[in-house]
């Protein structure tokens, strides 16, 4: 709807944002009454069944997981576009390790990373004088604490478990920006890339209207829902099913606070779903409705996003095995702690 | 003649950008020579770090997005 309006230039910009929001509103406020109503009126289901729970579970959580990816990855794409890396290398420049770390960690938060973008960015990073400590916080933080993951915690499982995502993912960029910066392992970045130092900056004459942007974000968010969409309709089937049928008891012996491997197991399940955060969060849903703790359900949302294969292959291209593999231990040290500590502190 | 290159490692967004790039030459109708870079240390000094981005006649006109061949097109004719 939003795409059509776009390409005709005689309807005002300000008209199709409202009418597009308004739209997204009244799908919001209807879609749980009606996926009720559809699962126990129409379908005629019983209440506190297997199947019925399964169903109604289903329908609640599909479209609802659609608005929200359409809608917040929309605007969340807007606001990023705003901070592109060659905006914010400047700011991390010529900083200290401490300060840059802090910084790049949180400015992670709002730049668009793709794994293909991560050599230049390494590059560029590293060639204007950013820390080499600062330039892995921001490497960690990026993929990490990305919108996806946020929107899908926030929408599931409310404010409090998005939040304790966002702080956790800051806390390992920023401890594992300050550790490989304390190690100083520049002699295990490939010496290209210090040769490369010292080129004086390009201005760059790119110029985006609101048009654009707008353009820009609803096309990404529509790509992204059309390539996710198989994902997240088998996640959050699979949900639904452990939602109706399986036993709390099972769930709670496997992934429980009992098992004291559950952290490092949903760690290294994690690492072949890499970048499909949309796909397992209804799984971990489900999951966490039936006892696996906060901890262990943290750490395996991070590993889903912050270890990737394809990104490590891409990176080895900038760096030497030895500090590929002091990143890959950082952040995989990281996260289990976050969620051991976790699975301590809420009991 | 014009030269028009674009930055990106080879990737799916890097091939449509060039594909739009070439609809752009063929709106237009200017004699222009598409090239894809892909070396990044060539994109990096280019000023470049988010992919695919595009340069005209040497100009870095467009980062990180996929513009559409009409945009092209308008840059070809503005910068002409």
């Amino acid at each position: 709807m939003t795409a059509l309006a776009l390409r005709r230039p005689n309807v005002p910009l300000p008209t199709v944002a409202t009418a597009a929001a308004a739209a997204w509103l009244v799908a919001w406020l209807i879609e749980a009454p009606a996926a009720e109503w559809l699962t126990f009126s129409i379908l005629g289901l019983q209440h506190e069944t297997h199947l019925g729970e399964a169903v109604a579970f289903f329908l609640e959580d599909l479209p609802k997981v659609l608005l929200l990816l359409t809608g917040i990855v929309t605007v969340v794409t807007l606001i990023r576009g705003f901070f592109p890396p060659e905006r914010i290398r400047p700011l991390l420049a010529g900083r200290g390790l401490v300060p840059g770390s802090f910084a790049a960690a949180g400015l992670g938060i709002v730049t668009p990373f793709c794994s293909c973008s991560a050599v230049p960015l390494f590059i560029g990073f590293v060639e204007a004088g950013v820390p080499l400590g600062v330039t892995f916080a921001f490497l960690i933080s990026s993929p990490m604490v990305n919108e996806v993951a946020l929107v899908m915690l926030w929408g599931l499982f409310g404010p409090g478990i998005a939040l304790a995502y966002m702080a956790a993912g800051l806390t390992v960029a920023i401890v594992g920006g300050l550790f490989i910066g304390r190690l100083h392992l520049e002699r295990y970045v490939e010496s290209y890339v210090y040769e490369l130092q010292g080129r004086p900056t390009i201005a760059l004459e790119v110029h985006l209207t609101w048009a654009d942007r707008l353009g820009d974000a609803w096309a990404y968010t529509r790509g992204l829902v059309r390539k996710l969409l198989p994902y997240l309709i088998l996640g959050i089937g699979l949900g639904a099913l452990i939602h109706g049928y399986a036993p709390t008891d099972l769930v709670a012996a496997i992934g429980g606070r009992s098992n004291p491997l559950a952290v490092p197991l949903v760690v290294v399940l994690a690492v072949p779903m890499y970048s499909n955060a949309a796909g397992t969060i209804p799984i971990v849903q489900a999951l966490l409705g039936k006892g696996m703790p906060l901890g262990t359900t943290l750490a395996f949302m991070m590993a889903v996003t912050a270890i990737s294969l394809p990104e490590f292959v891409i990176l080895r291209r900038v760096i030497k095995l030895p500090l590929l593999a002091v990143f890959i231990g950082t952040v995989s040290t990281g996260i289990l702690v976050i969620g051991y500590l976790f699975n301590f502190l809420v009991s | 003649m014009r030269t028009i290159e674009v930055l990106g490692s080879g990737c799916p967004n890097c091939h449509r950008l060039e594909a739009n790039a070439r609809e752009a030459v063929a709106m237009v109708g200017v004699e222009a020579d598409v090239s894809h870079v892909t070396d990044p240390r060539e994109i990096v000094g280019r000023g470049v770090m988010s992919t695919p981005g595009l340069v005209i006649d040497g100009v870095v006109v467009s980062t990180g997005r996929i513009p559409s061949a009409a945009d092209i097109a308008r840059w070809l004719s503005e910068r002409g």
